[in-house]
């Protein structure tokens, strides 16, 4: 009886084990993207403090035929009062030439936070939105765009 | 080249605290510097760099912008009508050119 208990913490641990070395199989891609770019520019903008991760309304199209005109769209959900609004919104592309793309600068007399513009995207690439509230504390979100050219497929 | 146009809409009447949509468009050809002209010469980089919206002499909204933007720069914003007034929109190119455009509103 005690030896058939003993091997029942053996398999679980066993399992455990697996899907702790898979987790670490999992962990040098997050490190490679770390390099790129444009999440090297979010360190700058940040001071080294990072971004949280936050659910954003970012409307990028999945698939872009024409990189030259990609309509970009986002909304941020804010009270945009005299304490509490988003100051700065910054637009970048990890895979363009420059990672910068846009920097916009909210007042609270806007009563909401929005905007809408049009970037070009050299290639297939992760276009990013870092976010800064008066508080001085940033958020991001990313999404990926497939850029099409000569309709030969990304 | 054609001749650098800014064109904007601004609704003529509002409501008061209603959340009115601004919408502006300059024809500009936003040169990144990296394209060539048909001799295969770079064309010197020139691109509307910053865009400023005021309403009645106070600054809502500000936008720089880089080469990643595309020709014909579209902005559009919100803006939450309290009074009636007038918004000056201004454009400002790296080759120190300015554009300015007036839009009247009414609030009832």
């Amino acid at each position: 009886m005690k030896l058939q208990k003993l091997s029942f913490i053996s398999r679980r641990k066993a399992i455990s084990l697996i899907a702790g070395t898979s987790i670490a199989i999992n962990l040098p891609s997050i490190s490679q993207a770390a390099e790129n770019k444009a999440l090297k520019r979010i360190n700058e903008i940040t001071n080294n403090k990072g971004a949280k991760e936050l659910d954003i309304f970012f409307d990028v199209p999945e698939i872009a035929e024409n990189g030259n005109q990609v309509k970009v769209n986002f909304e941020i959900e804010s009270p945009m009062e005299k304490d509490d609004f988003i100051k700065n919104v910054y637009l970048l592309a990890d895979g363009n030439p420059s990672p910068d793309v846009a920097k916009i600068s909210f007042s609270p007399e806007m009563g909401s936070c929005a905007a809408t513009t049009r970037m070009r995207l050299s290639k297939t690439q992760n276009v990013y939105l870092l976010a800064e509230n008066s508080k001085n504390e940033f958020f991001m979100t990313n999404s990926k765009v497939k850029v099409t050219i000569g309709g030969c497929g990304g | 080249m054609s001749k650098v146009k800014p064109r904007g809409k601004v609704p003529k009447k509002a409501s008061i605290d209603e959340i009115i949509e601004i919408k502006t468009i300059i024809r500009h050809p936003m040169h990144s510097g990296r394209m060539k002209d048909k001799d295969g010469k770079l064309i010197p980089k020139n691109i509307i760099k910053s865009f400023k919206a005021e309403f009645e002499g106070k600054e809502i909204f500000k936008m720089e912008l880089e080469a990643s933007i595309s020709s014909n720069p579209y902005i559009s914003f919100p803006y939450k009508a309290k009074k009636s007034g007038t918004f000056n929109f201004e454009w400002a190119d790296d080759q120190g050119n300015k554009y300015n455009m007036k839009r009247k509103m009414k609030v009832a």
